[in-house]
């Protein structure tokens, strides 16, 4: 469509992503014969070059990540999460769906870098037919030899949010509860079954082999140049167009609304826009023509996440939609640290208190006591996140609470 | 080494120091529910954050390794704001019975809101309902005054090895459970009541010593255990010269054999102590009636028992049995006794049944 900008789903629909055949005629694997012959040194240096930050939400710079694995270590894993459990998010789901050999291929290229021999994808547990799809696009990628030594096993979730974050994810494929781990140590150091291990979101790997074959300095001059690349951008809610686009990382996010979205359904306007997925910060009206990257997101008090966009017209309760992902924190916090524990639950009984017209000045007052302290002191990203769209929906719809407060 | 300021002292420490210890060198005093020095971190509890100046998020300083420079504030504005929102947390969840509850006095919970004067909570809500009722006759599961700090299922798994507990469901509704979520005594649990030793609050307590006497009434008296021969420190607890309860001892050096831990005899089978039925002097059978008698009496009359057995039947007739309840040193005389005095080398003991 006019304003995206194909890399990975460049051959979208026009390929068959379970065949390694299909994916070479259209110029794969390419890459990571390249990779195999350049030095693993050259090869990270080549990724940290090409500014490629993280697309699963966290935007940490890939090259560094790999930098920090050991290169002494005996043993090193390669980890794909693509456990994809923000709502509204599902672009990974279209990466594998379109073009799963990519991110094979990205795997494998990381696999040169640091010296990994096994990889393994840990695939959400909402998406069995994606597990099917994926097992045949590595036996296909197997029997041609392009993968050559390298083995990639599918792991299956079980259906929790927090698995999506990285350690929680390695304790899942350990055969342990879905509990973050505190860190230091990072994976990079001590990760699956202790070993040194780079976790990575299958947005990231599918970027990888582009990279190699058309250069750091190419990939770096695509769109932001703080958050460079593309993005994978998947539309819900009061939207014309609720699908998939890939953009440059500067397209703007009112651009996304107007020109891919189509605009507001039924010709309504828009209230509030909520980028990354649940733990994403309520963007106003007034916000919206800031580029989508990284950076850009942040600066406005927002995040640029898995890259999921969520638009709610005028019409929408805000109270109520925050009280409904109240409700989901509530119901995926694992339960280990007591901000996030206790936290998400009383939010939940505050913020439904205010909803259903029971609530006082002062819910509104302790809602914001909590997410402060949430914020700070939670040991992971799922309650340290958590109270952000509370918190923005407050901050920029104070007066749609106040009119239902008792 | 590595040099960090703690509310603005230098403190140097050898690098792998984590903050909670470095503070704790710096003399802050660093409030912690979830750490214990014996168990795995767990990094939990998040009372023990600190500031660390330029950082986005406070610190757990218990799994936070000191760094080079790192500017720490332990009870800066925010800190504190953490620490009683947590605490806050806890008692929308904690049942507040302190007036009957063994662990008066004794709490971290209670300290910890005492020093920060967290009267009540702002987040009061749903009431706790986690009670577990558990008809064992040692452990008493009270999970209406867990704090999820997860101490027990270390210990369990890390010093008994019983792996008897675990945590069960997400989220609010995280519940402390065996398999199955059945009763102590259907699961892999001991009794050794190491779950009990760690807990730091009311949650799990010792049904022996319900109701007798609370930790601050009574004194404390360091002993050995009498069951066996290994020699674990204990510590009674004495109220009116009765023993009601017994605490582990966890200093090293005051323990040096079982640094606290203790089997369900040690823990919970201390009663005996003052049964009306023990025997508190020697007592010799005459015409079929066990009689009082002095010590004199009853060694003479053993003595000469002895002697005119050996006499009549010779010291092969004889074998001496001992007890792995008495020390080495008991044993060794025991042995020496046979050898030396009896003149037998059939010498035993129940350690080898």
């Amino acid at each position: 469509m006019k304003g995206e900008k194909r890399i990975i789903l460049e051959y979208a629909d026009k390929i068959n992503p379970e065949k390694a055949e299909d994916y070479i005629k259209v110029g794969g694997y390419k890459g990571l014969e390249k990779a195999r012959r350049m030095k693993p040194k050259k090869i990270i240096e080549e990724v940290k070059k090409s500014n490629l930050r993280g697309r699963g939400g966290a935007g940490f710079n890939t090259g560094m990540k790999w930098s920090f694995i050991p290169e002494n270590a005996p043993i090193k894993y390669v980890v794909c999460n693509l456990d994809e459990g923000e709502p509204g998010t599902y672009k990974d789901r279209i990466i594998c769906e379109k073009n799963a050999q990519a991110l094979l291929e990205g795997m494998a290229i990381c696999a040169t870098a640091i010296g990994a021999e096994k990889g393994y994808i840990y695939c959400r547990g909402e998406y069995p037919y994606i597990v099917k799809l994926l097992n045949n696009a590595i036996k296909s990628a197997k029997e041609i030899g392009a993968l050559e030594d390298f083995d990639i096993e599918v792991r299956m979730g079980a259906g929790a949010y927090v698995c999506g974050e990285e350690t929680a994810l390695i304790e899942s494929i350990e055969g342990q509860r879905g509990e973050p781990r505190f860190k230091p140590p990072f994976p990079g150091v001590e990760g699956l079954w202790g070993m040194p291990t780079v976790v990575n979101n299958v947005e990231t790997f599918a970027c990888l082999p582009y990279i190699l074959v058309n250069g750091a300095e190419w990939f770096a001059s695509i769109g932001a140049p703080n958050y460079p690349g593309t993005k994978i951008l998947t539309l819900t809610g009061d939207i014309n167009n609720p699908t998939y686009f890939e953009v440059p990382t500067d397209y703007l996010l009112s651009d996304v609304i107007y020109e891919l979205g189509g605009g507001i359904k039924s010709g309504r306007e828009l209230k509030a826009v909520q980028v990354g997925g649940s733990s994403g910060a309520f963007i106003p009206k007034k916000n919206i023509d800031t580029p989508i990257d990284f950076d850009s997101m942040t600066k406005i008090g927002a995040s640029l996440g898995s890259g999921a966009v969520f638009v709610l017209d005028e019409t929408r309760d805000i109270v109520d939609i925050a009280t409904r992902i109240a409700k989901f924190f509530k119901h995926e916090s694992c339960g280990k640290c007591n901000p996030c524990r206790e936290g998400t639950f009383r939010m939940y009984e505050m913020m439904t208190r205010i909803n259903k017209g029971l609530g006082k000045p002062e819910d509104i007052e302790n809602i914001l006591v909590l997410s402060r302290v949430m914020q700070k002191a939670s040991l992971c990203g799922l309650g340290q996140a958590a109270p952000i769209p509370i918190e923005t929906s407050i901050k920029h719809f104070k007066s749609d609470y106040m009119a239902k407060l008792n | 080494m590595i040099n960090l300021t703690i509310d603005g002292k230098n403190v140097t420490v050898p690098r792998g120091t984590m903050l909670l210890e470095a503070c704790r060198l710096a003399g802050a005093d660093i409030p912690t529910l979830c750490y214990d020095p014996e168990l795995k971190l767990a990094g939990s509890c998040r009372m023990c954050v600190v500031e660390v100046e330029g950082r986005r998020t406070l610190a757990a300083s218990c799994v936070t390794p000191a760094e080079e420079g790192m500017v720490v504030q332990t009870e800066s504005e925010e800190v504190v704001e953490a620490r009683k929102v947590i605490l806050e947390l806890l008692l929308a969840r904690h049942r507040l019975d302190c007036h009957v509850c063994e662990k008066d006095g004794n709490c971290r919970l209670q300290d910890y809101c005492y020093r920060y004067g967290v009267k009540d909570s702002r987040f009061k809500g749903e009431e706790p309902h986690f009670y577990k009722d558990d008809p064992n006759p040692f452990i008493e599961r009270d999970y209406d005054k867990c704090i999820m700090c997860t101490k027990c299922v270390r210990a369990c798994a890390e010093i008994t090895g019983a792996f008897a507990i675990n945590l069960k469901n997400r989220g609010h509704e995280v519940v402390i459970s065996t398999a199955f979520d059945g009763g102590l005594k259907d699961s892999t649990c001991v009794f050794c009541g190491q779950c009990v030793m760690v807990c730091p609050v009311g949650a799990l307590v010792s049904k022996v010593e319900k109701g007798r006497g609370r930790d601050y009434q009574t004194e404390k008296v360091r002993t050995i255990c009498s069951y066996c021969g290994t020699g674990c420190t204990l510590e009674l607890k004495v109220l009116n010269d009765q023993v009601v309860g017994v605490n582990s001892v966890r200093d090293e050096r005051l323990s040096p054999v079982n640094r606290g831990a203790l089997c369900v005899k040690g823990r919970f089978g201390w009663d005996f102590v003052n049964s009306k039925e023990r025997l508190t002097q020697p007592l010799v059978r005459k015409d079929g009636e066990l009689v009082p008698v002095s010590w004199d009496e009853a060694l003479d009359y053993t003595a000469s028992r002895l002697k005119e057995i050996k006499e009549r039947w010779g010291a092969g007739s004889m074998a001496v049995f001992t007890s792995a309840r008495t020390t080495n040193e008991e044993n060794y005389l025991a042995q020496k006794l046979a050898r030396a005095v009896i003149g037998t080398n059939n010498v035993d003991h129940c350690a080898r049944l």
